[in-house]
This record gives structure tokens, C-alpha cells and sequence, in this order.
């Protein structure tokens, strides 16, 4: 009964963000297409690295990868088959990434997602100046800015739903006990690289698709627009604020941010990345375990253990 | 031209060494991981092209300022920020976790600060503009005497660990962080002193850099990187093995940059990097760990 009341609203809420365009101005719906596209990075980032506990610093990596082949092929390509490609090329990128880092100890795939969106944007200049011979591209599409973000809706409802999934599945308990102990997990019989390469596949494939519905926004863009790293850096404090290792987490922790990020940029555009470090790092001591779970261990009335999770239980070797 | 590479190669080289040695004291000693090490650097750049234009005072000289000021600093923002998430850690691995998320954070405000004072240009100074004959092949003497720094700051490192009681007392705590308190050993003065030298290595580092770079507010992030990397290659606290694969990576690094494409290097330096994962993950020196 509860269940499906939670169902019919979740449904209503979705319908009314689906019916938003329509009663909103151009200012509006752009913050909106923004935000929608924040609160699907930060669930898909807290997908991975929230159940895992493998911090990705490489978000804009796959990000701009996707925005980079909508600017590449929309000329060419129907849009359909242009999405299907960028979601492909994400996966290549994920699958050498995870292959090459997941089987060792977390601290290597830290490192190799530091410095991944840099390689990939001196390799997509070098590429754009050595061989095509310019810098930057033009996006020229009919897609109206209300398409974008339905787009983008779909893609964020899509992702609550397959993380609420996962957590309820085999691969989701196998999650929680690698994030606890990777020695217990192996020993449980779970294969440890398959399932973390699994995760962070689609992980990443969700959030090369971000990049490529946003892309038409942009008009022109260059390795510089497409790869900044403060995409990275909002993403991953959105995941924490909200509490990487729930599934509401992201989306409570995008939607204020969100809010404050714009207002900052609009009002201090040239301490803005200061403001954020220091919020972001006063977030690592005040809040390290999320909004939710600090709601939950304050207002919890039945002293009903809760199950242990990622960020928490800080097991990484 | 190819000893003129080799030779530019080595001081790339030797200037990577001493900046991954700061490093690798700072992750093995003092167990930070820290992502805003490359900031550090590039202050200390900033520091001396300031000192240089500013009030005339040589970069060789600003090194003795340049160094406290780095020992200073990091001592200060362990002090701060890093020793309580240590505590809260517990000698837990939850403190990785921690201070990556912390000094990601603390990569944004330096670089912010950077980017207020100075703007986001590329920066450089003429120092020592001139050219040596070596081997029949003209370097210039600004990047000799960055070669010569860097064997001198990090042979110096390396005596100092390895020579004297205190140096022992800090490896020992790289070695064994729960036994070291019982011959003694503070671990936490230890850690704290270790990161503070790492961030003294990286100011002269820094300083050094600058003498024959041009480097811009926002290029911190590709030091740290370049210096993880070589940590990883030489394995994790190794000094020595920290010099060899600093030297090795900035040979490959000029060699790419000279013969095949300057925009390259960065690939070339991930190529390093996916080798060493696949082939050896606890590094060319390293010994089997974890």
C-alpha cells in the first residue's frame, strides 16, 4: 500500500518536471536543463564510485567525449545513431580505463581518472590542430531547448531507477561487501573486476550521454569548453554533499548546489573555484557521510541497524 | 640534436625526480595522498617570477625563501586540515579516502587564488638565457643548472633519510606506522615533518621549473600527475627509484616531444603509466606490497 502511494507520486512529480517547459521562460528552462543534467551526473558518478568507493576524478573525461562526438558526426549522422555512438565511445574509454585500474588497489584508479580528462582534451586538440586543422566546432541542430531537457529527464529518471534496481539485486549486495571488505567479497566467490567494471561502465556510458544531449546547447565548442574540469569537481561534490551511497542522495545534494553554484558564478565569476574548494572541503569535515545519512541518524526513531555502505564504512585499502 | 635532447631530457628528468621525491615522502611517510601537490609547485613558480620581476632578486637566491615558505605552508595545512582527518581516520584506510577528497578541494582554492592574482596567461622569465657548449651540443645554462639543483636537493634528500637518526626515524614510519611508536618514534610529528619537507621539495621544485619553463595558473593539475606517476613507477616512499623513473620519464617525454609531436607528451607519459599497471603495479622498484 505504502508502496505504491510512494509509485503514484514519484510518477506525479515526474509528470509535473515533464510538464515544466510548458509554463516556463527561455532563463527558466536553461537552469533547468542545467540542473537536470548535474542531478544525472551526480547519480551516475554515486552509482560507481558511491557503491564502490573508487573516487573518479574523470567525469568531464567522459563528458566532454560525449559532447565531442554530437560536434563530430551531427552533421552526418541521424541523432539517434549519433547518441548510440557517443554512448559507445564512452564505453571504449570506460572499458580501458576500468580493465587497466579496477583489478589493483583503488589509489591506482584515483590517479589514472586525475590526469584522464587532461590526456583526453591535449589528445582531442592535437587531433583537431594535426589533423582536421582547426579548434573548434559548430553545432548546428533543430532540437529546441525543451527536447534537451526531456532528454535529460529521461536520462536522470533512468538512472534513479537503475540504481534503485542495483541495490536491490545480487550485483547490488555484491557492491556492499566489496565496499566493505574486498577480501571477504573475493572469498564470497564474487568476481571483484568483473563487477566493478561492470558499474563503472554504465556509470560512464550515462554520463557520456549527459554530455552528448547537452551538447547542442553549446553551439561551438572547443577541448577547452567541452573538458573543463569543474564539471568533475561539481559532480563529485554534489554526490558527497547529498551522500554518494543513497539513492536520493545525488539529487538532494544536486539541487542546492546547483542553486548556489549559479548564484556564485553569476555574482563572484572570479573566486568562484576558491568558494568551491573551501565548501567543498568544509563538506569533507562537516558532512563526510552525506545530508541523508545525517537526517537518518538524527531523526531516527527505531534504533534498527542500517546496512553499511560505501562511503561510510571507508574500507578502501 | 639527439645529445641536445638527451641532456634537455635529463633536466626534465631530474626536475620530475625532485618533485616526485616530495611526493612520494609526502604518500609514503605521512600517507597523504595529495592532489594539490602540482598547486604548490606552481605557486612556488609564481613566487619566483614575482621575486624575480618584482624585487630583482635572482631565482637561485629565492630559493632560500621559496623553501621555508613551502616547508611553512605545508606544515601549517597539515596541521589544519589534514592532522584532524587522520585522527577521525583512526590509522584507518578511510584517511585515503579523506585526504583525497580534501586536497582536491584544496587543488581548487589554491588554483583559484592563483588565477585571481595572476590571471590564467602563460608566465615566464629570462634567466641564464644563454647557451653552454656540452659535448659539442649547446644547452642552455638555465636548464644546466636545474639539472645541477635537482641532484643537489635531491641527493641531499637522500643522505638526510638515509644518513642520519632522523631520517631513519622518518623511514621507519613509512615502513611500519603501528610499530614505529614502539622504539619511540612520534608518527605523528614524523608524518607532519614529512609533509612539510615533501612541500619544501616541491617550492624548489617549483623554483627550478620556472627558471627554464613557461607555466600558467592551471598547469598544476599535469605536475602532480607527472609526479604520481613517477611515484608509482619508482614505487611508492622509494627516493632512489623515484630519481630513476623521474630521469626515464623525462627523457621518453622529450624524446616524443622532439621526433614525434610536443602535443603528444601527456599520451605518451599515460602509455608509461598503463605499461607499469599491466606489467608491474607496485612499480620498476617497488616490492610486492598490497
Amino acid at each position: 500500500m505504502k508502496s505504491a502511494f510512494v509509485w503514484v507520486a514519484l510518477v506525479l512529480v515526474l509528470a509535473a518536471l515533464a510538464a515544466a517547459p510548458f509554463f516556463m521562460q527561455a532563463y527558466g528552462l536553461g537552469l533547468l536543463i542545467g540542473l537536470m543534467g548535474y542531478v544525472t551526473l551526480a547519480g551516475a558518478w554515486a552509482l560507481f564510485s558511491g557503491r564502490t568507493g573508487y573516487i573518479s576524478l574523470a567525469t568531464v573525461a567522459f563528458f566532454g567525449i560525449g559532447a565531442y562526438m554530437v560536434a563530430a558526426f551531427n552533421e552526418v549522422l541521424p541523432y539517434p545513431l549519433v547518441l548510440v555512438l557517443a554512448a559507445l565511445a564512452g564505453l571504449a574509454l570506460a572499458l580501458v580505463v576500468g580493465l587497466s585500474t579496477l583489478r589493483l588497489a583503488g589509489v591506482y584508479f584515483v590517479i589514472f581518472t586525475f590526469g584522464l580528462a587532461e590526456l583526453v582534451r591535449q589528445l582531442v586538440t592535437w587531433y583537431e590542430i594535426n589533423v582536421t586543422g582547426t579548434l573548434g566546432r559548430y553545432i548546428f541542430m533543430s532540437l529546441g531547448p525543451e527536447h534537451i531537457y526531456w532528454q535529460l529527464l529521461a536520462l536522470a529518471a533512468a538512472t534513479l531507477f537503475i540504481t534503485w534496481r542495483i541495490d536491490r539485486s545480487r550485483l547490488g549486495l555484491a557492491l556492499r561487501v566489496i565496499a566493505d571488505d574486498e577480501v571477504v567479497a573475493a572469498h564470497l566467490g564474487i568476481n571483484l573486476a568483473r563487477t566493478k567494471l561492470a558499474l563503472f561502465a554504465l556509470s560512464s556510458v550515462i554520463i557520456t550521454l549527459v554530455g552528448a544531449v547537452q551538447a547542442p546547447r553549446w553551439t561551438y565548442i572547443e577541448p577547452a569548453i567541452a573538458f573543463n574540469p569543474t564539471v568533475s569537481f561539481l559532480t563529485l561534490v554534489m554526490a558527497l554533499l547529498g551522500g554518494a551511497s543513497r539513492l536520493w542522495g545525488p539529487v538532494l545534494g544536486a539541487v542546492p548546489l546547483f542553486l548556489l553554484f549559479e548564484w556564485l558564478s553569476a555574482n563572484f565569476p572570479n573566486h568562484y573555484s576558491i568558494l568551491l574548494g573551501l565548501l567543498f572541503i568544509a563538506i569533507v569535515f562537516a558532512v563526510p557521510k552525506g545530508i541523508v545519512a545525517l537526517v537518518e541518524t538524527r531523526f531516527r526513531t527505531n534504533e534498527r541497524a542500517f546496512r553499511p555502505v560505501a562511503m561510510e564504512a571507508e574500507g578502501k585499502p | 640534436m639527439l645529445v641536445t635532447t638527451i641532456i634537455n631530457g635529463l633536466v626534465l628528468g631530474g626536475t620530475y625526480a625532485l618533485v616526485a621525491m616530495g611526493l612520494t615522502i609526502q604518500y609514503g611517510i605521512a600517507r597523504i595522498m595529495n592532489l594539490a601537490y602540482g598547486e604548490t609547485i606552481i605557486a612556488a613558480a609564481f613566487l619566483a617570477f614575482v621575486l624575480n620581476g618584482g624585487l630583482g632578486i635572482a631565482p637561485l637566491a629565492s630559493l632560500l625563501i621559496a623553501a621555508p615558505a613551502g616547508f611553512a605552508l605545508s606544515y601549517v595545512i597539515y596541521g589544519l586540515m589534514l592532522r584532524p582527518l587522520v585522527r577521525r581516520s583512526g590509522g584507518g584506510a578511510g584517511l585515503e579516502v579523506n585526504s583525497i577528497l580534501a586536497t582536491f578541494g584544496l587543488l581548487f582554492v589554491i588554483q583559484g587564488i592563483m588565477l585571481v592574482l595572476f590571471g590564467g596567461d602563460y608566465i615566464s622569465y629570462s634567466y641564464m638565457n644563454f647557451g653552454v657548449d656540452v659535448l659539442g651540443a649547446s644547452v642552455a645554462a638555465n636548464r644546466l643548472l636545474a639539472l645541477v639543483l635537482a641532484v643537489i636537493l635531491g641527493g641531499g634528500l637522500y643522505l638526510l633519510l638515509t644518513r642520519t637518526l632522523w631520517g631513519t626515524a622518518l623511514r621507519a614510519v613509512a615502513v611500519a606506522p603501528q610499530s614505529a611508536p614502539l622504539v619511540g618514534i612520534d608518527a605523528n610529528r614524523a608524518a607532519r615533518f614529512a609533509f612539510a619537507l615533501g612541500g619544501a621539495l616541491a617550492t624548489c621544485g617549483g623554483v627550478v621549473i620556472s627558471m627554464y619553463q613557461t607555466f600558467t595558473a592551471s598547469s598544476g593539475v599535469i605536475f602532480t600527475m607527472k609526479a604520481l606517476i613517477v611515484v608509482i613507477l619508482g614505487g611508492v616512499g622509494n627516493l632512489a627509484g623515484a630519481l630513476s623513473a623521474g630521469l626515464l620519464l623525462g627523457l621518453v617525454e622529450t624524446l616524443v616531444a622532439t621526433y614525434v609531436s610536443p602535443g603528444l607528451t601527456l599520451a605518451a607519459v599515460y602509455h608509461i603509466f598503463l605499461g607499469v599497471l599491466l606489467w608491474r603495479p607496485s612499480g620498476l622498484f617497488g616490492k610486492a606490497r598490497r
